[in-house]
């Protein structure tokens, strides 16, 4: 049985990345070239791990489903990256930045991973700003920051409201600087289907080009998953569209734990469902929170223009409820008190299910030009969705599914429990607890990919410097391709009536229902069963087309849907063991008087890592206790 | 609303497309361009045809995924706005909406309205980056850039590599997508250093790939959905022209 062994490095939690680094193996320049890595997902932690690998020397293969490295969804993160520069001279330091994350994450996370995480946050921004990142700059030409929510400090970097795009795009470009050198090789439109793994090891993967539908078969001496969240499993969300979780899904299936599933970030400011053909939810950063003020009406579905109601009839309920924080509580507080209001019949728009985020004040007094600076692209962005003026009239918002916290369970090296197969960014689950902070997403992806695997993948490749190149024609290859083969023809063989899409759409609703913003015993018992009946369905009447070894939209996306039954389904087993609250995890039993969320620290302070038990089975719990030597632990109050 | 679509069907590469005619009832206004393609595919698989094959991702304007031309325009005919944020407001009941897929040499059709961007990627892998190693970079505020600088090149640096500035013009040229990436870097003291040597590379594997000759049209501009100037292009020129001279 795997036992799980984090590998903390021992003495002080300031001291322990220094001495890794001091005592890590190295691989020699000259037998860098001799050892294959494979990684798969190029978004801004995939790209940046590619860019370093390569110029260390070694021989990358770099896989992503899109037509190109620079489409990744790290592009779509709008508002910030934070670092602990601290050049506002506001009292920032690598301590405050893990104290703020810890906390943050409802005290659900590894103190080690996030204390390296913010050390290195610092040379993330010199690495992106000397890469060609257009941040902003304050007059002087020094770097501009500005704050987000959860904490009290300037230090989130950004590049107006597109802060992610131009990360991806720096990664982006140190990666093409790697394919022109020869040390990283593209290969785009490619599904990673199956991870192979050989005595113990990965040692490859089963991947489908997307344009000849051909199964290809990959060797390397490590793979890499760089492959995002499985937020998707929701149908409607703020992720691309095809954001999946199949690659991650492969990985558990083959061995590796699969650790907090429950923790799904509910992003509190994203445009509100509009009506049921809708495709995705657009978010709206974060940082519109710094200067749009969050109010209901006091009166119950109170119909009238948002313009039309009076000072004095509106409820700024964040700054009513969290004076200290006021609209810039974290995501999950700001999320739950949404829902709370809305549930309690005071939410705005058509639906009733949204609230207004109100720039009115802000114009006033900072001016519309001001305004437009900071936000205007947003400001376009939703007005273009909804046909509404954000300077006219306030926004209405509301939350929806946006990040996982969860993740394939890793140690200190960033090794997930089957040897040789690391996760990194948003796949893995080491950093943000039961809720991640704004601009924290970013920062963790450029560290992960820049400063941390290549150390961390170094120390495990030293010892397999003498294992030569894999033959891809290993009975372990072909018996990854069949499976992997057999069940697309599976898919294919249903030949059903309903659509992919229809079946998507249908787990998300049970999903978001009984497993989203609020959960009980009861609902997630039901949800369960609802996903296991809906998922009998989708295997007798789903209709995905034959299209003959070509390009096949609709395939791709029955593999993804098959792979989030499974997913679904984890996300609630986690959700039911776990009778507490914590984080985005809001369990109703386990609440406080005032309706805030109650942990239960005696009997959940772990990471719930799961394992694989065959299909049809359910999975197995192991814990990996939570020792907090370096905080103490509180309640969360941003009162 | 009722609406006649009229879209190229192409089963791959090879293959020999042509337009195909749809009708959909039940257009909403507020249907985005692609969730009415969206609900067409839906009505074509549980018919038993082929899905219509598009190119999406985010959904919202950056990732550069969406590519069509519609009625004539790159992104249809909303001021930049890209395909996936068009929403059905633009059109009217009644209408017949031409779909196709960017077309210029460089850019092959795959399938349908898919096509295959990989020269920007080319272009990028020539030139479209600064040479500098993770861990090798100075302090980010030893390089003071001015506030102008930074936002100039952040409007360059907007582009989002859709490929409409090819696609909408007559000579399939790439200058502004290329102008762009080089005026990003033109214009910060990091990107300097290697100014020379990049806008040579850049502008000698764009004429290689098959992109043609810039005219001054400006048609490109026009089609943008993020508004990336011309500006860049005399930025590039003067920047080539530089390179060239010394």
């Amino acid at each position: 049985m795997t036992k799980l062994d984090a590998k903390i490095p021992d003495g002080p939690l300031a001291e322990k990345w220094t001495k890794y680094k001091a005592n890590a193996k190295l691989v020699n320049p000259a037998n860098r070239k001799k050892l294959d890595i494979i990684l798969v997902g190029t978004g801004l932690a995939g790209a940046a791990a590619a860019s370093t690998l390569g110029e260390m020397g070694y021989n990358v293969k770099a896989f992503c489903f899109q037509d190109s490295g620079r489409r990744a969804h790290s592009v779509a993160a709008q508002g910030g990256i934070n670092a602990t520069k601290n050049y506002k001279n506001d009292g920032d330091s690598v301590y405050r930045l893990f104290y703020d994350m810890i906390k943050g994450g409802d005290y659900r996370a590894r103190e080690a991973n996030v204390y390296r995480a913010a050390e290195v946050s610092s040379a993330t921004i010199d690495q992106l700003t000397a890469q060609g990142v257009p941040f902003a700059r304050e007059y002087g030409g020094t770097l501009d920051n500005r704050s987000f929510g959860g904490v009290q400090v300037s230090r989130t970097f950004y590049a107006k409201g597109q802060t992610g795009q131009q990360c991806l795009l720096g990664a982006y470009s140190g990666m093409s600087r790697q394919v022109t050198k020869g040390t990283v090789t593209m290969y785009e439109r490619r599904d990673m289907l199956d991870i192979v793994v050989i005595d113990g090891k990965a040692r490859g993967i089963i991947a489908r080009n997307l344009v000849t539908g051909e199964i290809e078969r990959h060797s390397g001496h490590a793979v890499i998953l760089a492959t995002g969240g499985y937020g998707t499993v929701y149908y409607l969300s703020t992720l691309a569209v095809n954001s999946n979780a199949s690659a991650a899904w492969a990985a558990y299936k083959k061995g590796a734990f699969f650790a907090n599933p429950s923790f799904i970030q509910i992003h509190p400011t994203s445009v509100p469902v509009l009506n049921d053909y809708q495709a995705k939810l657009t978010l709206m950063s974060e940082s519109l929170r710094n200067d749009g003020r969050i109010w209901v009406p006091k009166k119950k579905a109170d119909k009238r223009h948002a313009n039309d109601i009076p000072e004095e009839e509106r409820d700024y309920y964040l700054e009513r409820r969290y004076p200290a924080f006021g609209n810039l509580v974290p995501r999950d507080v700001a999320s739950r008190a949404a829902k709370e209001r809305c549930d309690a019949g005071y939410g705005v728009g058509e639906t009733g299910l949204a609230v207004n985020l109100d720039f009115k004040d802000a114009i006033a007094k900072q001016g519309k030009q001001a305004i437009e600076n900071k936000y205007g692209n947003l400001f376009e962005m939703y007005e273009k969705i909804t046909g509404i003026n954000p300077y006219e009239e306030p926004m209405r918002i509301y939350p929806a599914g946006h990040y996982t916290m969860g993740g394939l369970w890793v140690d200190y090296d960033l090794q997930t429990t089957v040897p040789g197969l690391f996760a990194i960014g948003e796949a893995n689950f080491s950093d943000h607890g039961a809720n991640r902070l704004g601009a924290s997403s970013l920062m963790q992806c450029a560290g992960d990919g820049y400063f941390i695997i290549p150390y961390t993948i170094s120390n495990y490749l030293a010892d397999e410097i003498k294992v030569d190149r894999f033959s891809t024609d290993l009975p372990e290859f072909d018996e990854a391709e069949k499976a992997v083969t057999d069940k697309l023809q599976k898919l294919l063989n249903v030949n059903g009536t309903e659509s992919v899409t229809s079946f998507h759409k249908r787990l998300g609703k049970i999903l978001w229902d009984y497993s989203g913003m609020s959960r009980n015993e009861e609902g997630l018992k039901k949800g369960l069963k609802l996903v296991d009946e809906l998922k009998k369905e989708f295997w007798s009447n789903v209709r995905v087309p034959d299209t003959n070894e070509e390009l096949n939209q609709e395939l791709e996306r029955a593999g993804r849907v098959a792979d989030f039954f499974e997913v679904a389904k984890i996300i609630i087993h986690d959700g039911l063991k776990r009778t507490e609250s914590c984080g985005a995890h809001f369990r109703e039993e386990s609440q406080t008087e005032g309706g805030e969320a109650m942990r239960k620290d005696k009997d959940f302070s772990y990471v719930a890592a799961w394992e694989f038990m065959g299909e049809e089975k359910d999975p197995k719990l192991h814990k990996e206790p939570l020792n907090y030597q370096y905080v103490e632990v509180k309640e969360r109050s941003y009162k | 609303m009722k609406l006649k679509l009229k879209i190229w069907r192409q089963k791959n590469a090879k293959a020999k497309g042509k337009f195909v005619d749809y009708i959909l009832d039940d257009v909403s206004p507020e249907m985005s361009f692609l969730e009415m393609l969206d609900a067409l595919n839906e009505k074509l698989i549980t018919g038993g045809d082929e899905p219509v094959a598009f190119e999406h991702d985010c959904r919202e304007g950056i990732c550069g995924c969406c590519s069509l031309y519609i009625n004539g325009r790159p992104h249809g005919p909303a001021e930049k706005t890209t395909t996936c944020e068009l929403h059905m407001r633009s059109f009217k009941d009644g209408d017949t909406i031409v779909v196709e897929p960017f077309r210029a040499k460089a850019f092959p059709i795959i399938k349908d309205l898919i096509v295959d961007r990989y020269a920007f990627d080319k272009i990028i892998q020539s030139g479209g980056f600064i040479n500098v190693n993770a861990g090798a970079a100075q302090d980010a505020n030893t390089i003071l850039i001015s506030k102008e600088d930074a936002d100039e090149a952040m409007d360059s640096a907007t582009c989002i590599g859709c490929g409409a500035c090819v696609a909408a013009c007559k000579n399939a040229s790439a200058m502004l997508f290329v102008s762009a990436k080089v005026s990003q870097f033109a214009l910060l003291e990091q990107g300097k250093v290697e100014a020379k040597e990049r806008v040579q590379a850049m502008v000698a594997k764009m004429d290689e790939l098959g992109f043609g000759n810039c005219t001054n049209t400006y048609a490109c501009e026009a089609e943008c959905p993020k508004g990336i100037s011309v500006a860049n292009i005399a930025r590039m020129n003067r920047e080539f022209l530089t390179a060239k001279l010394t």
